[in-house]
Parts: structure tokens; C-alpha cells; sequence
């Protein structure tokens, strides 16, 4: 039995391509139970995204198994073979373990570490139960992958910073004011990059937002829509104590705000800290004001500086995820392998022969020497007995070897008679 | 008895402000655990080896140079662990235990030997006065920390040069909160060390005030922390200025703590 992954994803392919393969998880029983049958294939789960299409299956025979999922891909979507060669991807054994232990720790996606796609392929094994496509091994293959991504999340650092401009904006208010929940947001300039970010900030529970506009109506728009109070452009100023945070992005000219404004608002609000952010160009606010204690002062190109450096560390990071993977892959690869019928079998037989001896042993030592019994016929006697129990069981496990529920009796019989490998 | 704990309480002090240090770095979970668990060792041990000195000598173990440094230790340890406890930041442990391992350091250097306690401190102002000071003392030097904390952090905010740094330090506003508690409960436990000292050398000397090289440090330090609480509370000083005056301030703490018994002589030296 052996795993295979065949997809493709947002490195291999245009989303042109991605979005024709793409599976919607409402009609997702019908391909999945159509992979199932396919002659080759025991098990397996869809994982689509908008970023990657990936096929997990079990199979007898990894090239065949292989090559019947790729042209159910393109029969399935209707696309020539041709079209979709340069773009499919195919790993099996260890190489598929290790993929799809990339992919659940994120290492795979478009931002390394983003947490998303763990999700997503807990949905897709979860499908992949509901519609009873997965057994033994992918059971334990998800699983495992899973615990994996959360050890990789857990022992580095791959996601703990911002890889957005908006998240490390965020990121550093709270760097500066612990909470923002009794904070003020002003937003200058009803854009979309403000927009986006006063979200973020509403989702971390500031108090309130004042925005002003050149235009007041659309000020009064975005108002509605965030749950904000409009401010008239003009008087900016006479409302800058207010708050906490402020970002511009306007397309004016010159700086909306000057050093001196925030000198005297600063007193007003008794130096507690402000932080600007400034992500018009040209710039709106005069940069002379981070050197304004209890101030600070982000433009554009301070927060791609930020993202820039936490996307390095995350790299970084990475390096140590692929070495907690490397290690992981190992241990499963060796748990498959007990899969198969004839080391169950081989570890069976050892452990009925050691209980046997063991019990011979103490009838032995119990007779005290008597020559009353012949110890060579209760030898006999005792694996003659083993024989016949374990013959039908034993012809059965290799007769269900390569079939679909064959791992389900190996995987049954590996536990009920405790042969797991320690 | 109380030596030998002492020699024990020197090693994990000096191991939990390395793994302290190792967590500052290496931001394992488990580090942590490790330095927390060591330092909180390290204390029960003072405790232990304090309570020993306390039966064996017969007085509260504060009145010379190894006493002292060490029992300040004891008390910034103490109030460490107890900030830890209530508000989880393990970061200030990187920078606090460093400074109890030096003071255990300075103990382990003086004479460890119990000499009889000369008549004028036999009193039981002595613990009073004493503990009332060092306790102060040891806020202080959690406001020094936090102080140290705030310059690095807002440096990496103000200059842009995100570093390891930033992800590892709490926010300005939680060190500008020690800064800001720490201050006010350790201007009040100095006052009232002040004010039972000067009753205690109406008694002692004869004078509320005698203008002992001690007690003018500990005036200048007051003033200097009064100032702070003044611009703190009304002319609105925070972050980066009461930072500096915390590590300014921590600085003239030690100096009347050590500097003035080792450098100069006056009323308050004893053990010479």
C-alpha cells in the first residue's frame, strides 16, 4: 500500500488553470466516490483551494494508481492531458508523507506559515469521512499530518509575525498601546488601504473610528460602513487629540499634518502615545514627527521594511519546520510498512509462540521433573494447537492484502493482539 | 548552615538568570519553564538559608555587606516571581535576575562570619526600618528593568530596524505600567523607610535627622523619585523620559544601598 498526492498549485499553475480544477466541497461526493472505484485506488481525499488542487490516495501500484488519478482529472474537468501535463505534479511513499506535511504546516502555501490550509484540509478529510472514501491509512496519515503541523506551529516561529502591511500595522499599535479596545481611530482619506486596515484594527476591538474625507459624502459612506463617526476634513485638527491612532491616505500634496499640530495635540492629551500611519504618496504627514517623543511615525515604506523583515524570519523558521518534518516522515513510513500483510503475519506468529513457550515452559517446571508427560508432545501438542487457530486468519489476512478493506484488518489485527512497533 | 544554602541559592540564581537569558534568545516554551522553575528554587532556598541566618545569628540577617546585597536579592526575586505569577511576562525575568545574581554575587564576596550586633541596632526598628527600605529598593530595581526594557523596545519601534527584539519585549504600554506602579508603591515603601528610620535615630542618636551620608543619599534619592511621581502624575512624563529617571534613579538607589557604606563612612557603618 502506498500514498500517493497528484495535484497541482498556485507555483505550477496559472489560476486560470487552478480555477477550471478547481472541486466546490457542496458536489464534492460524487469525484471522490468516482476516485474511489477507480481499479487501482483504496482510498482518497480531495484537498481544493484556491491556491492548490491535490488528489491523496492510497493505491496497490503507484504508477498505475498514479496515472488513473491524472486522467480522472482531466476527464473530470474536461481539459486535454496536454493542456494539464506541465502543470500536475505527482509525489508517492515518503516524498507524498512529506508533502502533505508541508502543506498542513503551511511551508507550501503562498505566505509560508499562513494558517489557513490547515483548516482546509481538516474540511477535506472530514468530507472525505462523511462520504466514507478514507480508511485506515489515510485516517492515520491526516492525523498524523495534523499533529505535525501543530508541533511545527508550536516549536518555531512561523507564524507569529505579520506578513501583511495592514497585520503589521496592527501588530505594532499593539507593540506600542498593549490593548487597542479603549482605543480611537481617525482615518484621513476614505481609501481602500485605510479601509482595510481600520478592519483590522474594528477586529481587534478599538472604540471608535472618526473619518474625514475631502469629500464629506464618501466620509459619510464609509462611516455606515464601518461604524464610524464622519468628521468634516477641515477640522482634522480640532479632533487629532482624540486619537490614538491615526492613518492617512489621502492624494494630496502636501502634509496634511504638521509637526507642530502634533506638538500642541500632545499636550493636550498629556503625552500619551499616538501612532501614525502614513500610507499616501506622497506622503501626508510630516516625517519630522517620529522624532516627537511618545510619538511614532510608520509611512509605506517603514511597514513593507517590517513585512519584509518578518517574511525573512519566517524563512528562517521554516528551515527548522523541514527538520521537525524530516523526522516525522520517518516514523510513519515505517508504521506503513508494518501495513502489508507479511510482517503482520511474521509478528503474529512470534507473538502466539512466545505465550506458547511460555506457558510450556511453566507446565514443565510445574511437573517437577515427572517423566509422567513427554515434553516433546506437549510441544506438539501446543503448536500443533496454534497452527489450526491462526491458519484461517492468517490465509485470510493475505488474501485481503492489496484489497480495500485489507489495511482495515491488518490495522485490526496490529491492535488487537498489540503488534504495534514501539 | 545558612552559608552552605547560601552557596546554593548563588548557583540557581546564577543558572536561572542564564536559562533567563537563554529564553531572551531561544523562545522555547520550555526554557521558560526551566528558568521559572529554577529561580523559584533558588528563592525557597534563600527563604530557607534566610530564616537559618535569622535562628543562628539571632537578628534579622540586613545589617552588614554580605547580609544586605543578599537580602535585596531575596526581595527582588521575591517580587519578581510574584509579577511573573500575576502577569505572565517572563521577558523581564531576562533582565531582573541578572540583577539579583550580581547583588548575590557582591554578598558572596564580603565576610560570611555572624558577628555580635553592635547595641544600637538592637531594636526592633531594625526589621521595620530595614525591610521597609530594601523592599523599595527592590521595586526600584523592577522600575529599572522595565525602564531598560522600554529604551530597547521603543528603539526598535522608532528606528524601524524591526529586530528578534521586538516580537520578544511586551508592549511600551505594559513596561510604561511598571514604570509607572512600581514608582508609586516604591516612593511610598521609601518614605516610610525614611520615616521610621528618623524615629528610630531619635531614639538611637538623638536626632530625627544628623545629616549622615546615608540618610542625605537616601534624601537625594527621594527627591529625584519625587520628581518623577511629580512629572509623572502632572506634567504627564511617561514612556521614554520616566524610563531614563527610573534607570537614573535605580543608579543613586545603589549607591546609598552600597556606595555609601564601601566609599564613605557616616552613622549608618557598622561592621567596620
Amino acid at each position: 500500500m502506498h500514498i500517493i498526492v497528484v495535484g497541482l498549485n498556485h507555483k505550477t499553475a496559472p489560476v486560470e488553470l487552478r480555477e477550471k480544477l478547481y472541486f466546490p466541497s457542496e458536489n464534492i461526493e460524487e469525484p471522490l466516490k468516482r476516485v474511489t472505484s477507480l481499479p487501482q485506488i483504496s482510498e482518497a481525499l480531495i484537498l481544493s483551494t484556491c491556491n492548490r488542487v491535490e488528489i491523496v490516495a492510497v493505491t496497490r501500484d503507484i504508477r498505475e494508481g498514479t496515472e488513473e488519478i491524472r486522467n480522472f482529472l482531466s476527464s473530470y474537468h474536461g481539459i486535454p492531458m496536454s493542456q494539464l501535463d506541465s502543470c500536475l505534479y505527482s509525489y508517492d511513499s515518503c516524498d507524498a508523507i512529506k508533502h502533505i506535511f508541508q502543506v498542513a504546516s503551511g511551508l507550501d502555501s503562498m505566505v509560508v506559515g499562513e494558517p489557513q490550509i490547515l483548516g482546509q484540509l481538516k474540511d477535506a478529510y472530514s468530507l472525505a469521512n462523511k462520504y466514507k472514501t478514507s480508511n485506515a491509512i489515510l485516517h492515520r496519515f491526516l492525523h498524523r499530518a495534523f499533529s505535525v503541523a501543530k508541533k511545527v506551529r508550536t516549536e518555531t516561529k512561523i507564524a507569529t509575525s505579520a506578513v501583511s502591511i495592514s497585520y503589521a500595522a496592527v501588530e505594532l499599535a499593539k507593540k506600542i498601546f498593549d490593548t487597542l479596545k479603549d482605543k480611537v481611530v481617525m482615518l484621513i482619506g476614505a481609501g481602500e488601504m485605510s479601509e482595510l486596515a481600520a478592519r483590522h484594527l474594528l477586529n481587534h476591538g478599538v472604540k471608535e473610528i472618526l473619518i474625514a474625507n475631502r469629500t464629506h459624502s464618501r466620509a459619510i459612506k464609509l462611516a455606515d460602513v464601518l461604524g464610524g463617526r464622519p468628521v468634516v476634513f477641515e477640522d482634522i485638527t480640532l479632533f487629532l487629540d482624540q486619537a490614538d491612532i491615526v492613518i492617512s491616505s489621502t492624494g494630496s500634496a502636501n502634509y496634511i499634518i504638521r509637526s507642530d499640530d502634533v506638538v500642541r495635540v500632545l499636550k493636550i492629551r498629556k503625552h500619551k502615545p499616538m501612532f501614525f500611519i502614513d500610507i499616501a504618496v506622497p506622503r501626508d504627514i510630516d516625517p519630522r514627527i517620529n522624532d516627537i517623543s511618545n510619538v511614532y511615525l510608520y509611512d509605506i515604506d517603514d511597514l513593507e521594511g517590517v513585512v519584509g523583515t518578518n517574511i525573512k524570519m519566517r524563512e528562517e523558521e521554516a528551515k527548522k519546520a523541514e527538520r521537525i518534518i524530516e523526522k516525522e516522515i520517518g516514523q510513519f513510513n515505517k508504521w506503513l510498512g508494518t501495513l502489508s500483510a507479511v510482517p503482520t503475519v511474521v509478528s503474529l506468529r512470534e507473538r502466539f509462540e512466545e505465550i506458547r513457550k511460555k506457558e510450556v515452559e511453566k507446565t514443565i517446571s510445574s511437573l517437577n521433573g515427572s517423566s509422567e508427560v513427554d515434553v516433546k508432545v506437549l510441544d506438539a501438542l501446543t503448536t500443533s494447537i496454534i497452527n489450526k487457530i491462526l491458519h484461517y486468519p492468517v490465509t485470510q489476512l493475505k488474501t485481503l492484502d492489496n484489497t480495500r478493506e485489507g489495511n482495515y484488518f491488518v490495522d485490526a489485527v496490529r491492535k488487537l493482539f498489540d503488534l504495534e512497533e514501539k | 548552615m545558612n552559608t552552605l544554602f547560601f552557596k546554593i541559592v548563588l548557583v540557581f540564581y546564577l543558572a536561572g538568570t542564564l536559562s533567563y537569558l537563554l529564553y531572551l534568545f531561544k523562545q522555547r516554551p520550555r526554557i521558560s519553564k526551566a528558568a521559572t522553575i529554577i529561580l523559584t528554587s533558588g528563592f525557597v532556598f534563600h527563604t530557607i538559608s534566610l530564616i537559618l541566618r535569622y535562628l543562628e545569628a539571632g537578628y534579622t540577617p540586613i545589617t552588614n555587606l554580605y547580609e544586605a546585597p543578599s537580602f535585596l536579592a531575596w526581595a527582588i526575586v521575591g517580587v519578581y516571581l510574584f509579577i511573573q505569577f500575576k502577569y505572565r511576562v517572563t521577558s523581564l525575568g531576562s533582565f531582573i535576575s541578572p540583577v539579583a545574581s550580581i547583588l548575590t554575587l557582591v554578598s558572596s564576596a564580603f565576610s560570611k562570619e555572624i558577628v555580635p550586633l553592635s547595641p544600637v541596632l538592637r531594636s526592633f526598628w531594625l526589621p521595620i526600618h530595614v525591610i521597609l527600605a530594601f523592599l523599595g529598593d527592590a521595586i526600584f530595581a523592577l522600575a529599572f528593568c522595565a525602564g531598560v526594557m522600554y529604551l530597547m523596545q521603543e528603539h526598535q519601534i522608532k528606528s524601524k530596524k524591526i529586530g528578534s527584539f521586538y516580537h520578544r519585549l511586551p508592549s511600551l504600554k505594559l513596561l510604561d505600567d511598571i514604570n509607572h506602579y512600581s514608582l508609586t508603591i516604591g516612593f511610598l515603601l521609601l518614605t516610610m523607610a525614611m520615616v521610621t528610620g528618623s524615629i528610630w535615630a531619635r531614639h538611637a542618636w538623638g536626632a530625627f535627622w544628623s545629616w549622615d551620608a546615608k540618610q542625605v543619599w537616601s534624601l537625594l534619592t527621594w527627591v529625584f523619585y519625587a520628581a518623577l511621581l511629580h512629572g509623572r502624575i502632572n506634567i504627564g512624563w511617561r514612556g521614554r523620559v520616566a524610563a531614563i529617571f527610573a534607570i537614573l534613579g535605580f543608579f543613586a538607589v545603589m549607591f546609598s544601598f552600597l556606595g555609601v557604606n564601601t566609599l564613605l563612612s557616616g552613622l549608618h557603618t557598622y561592621d567596620r
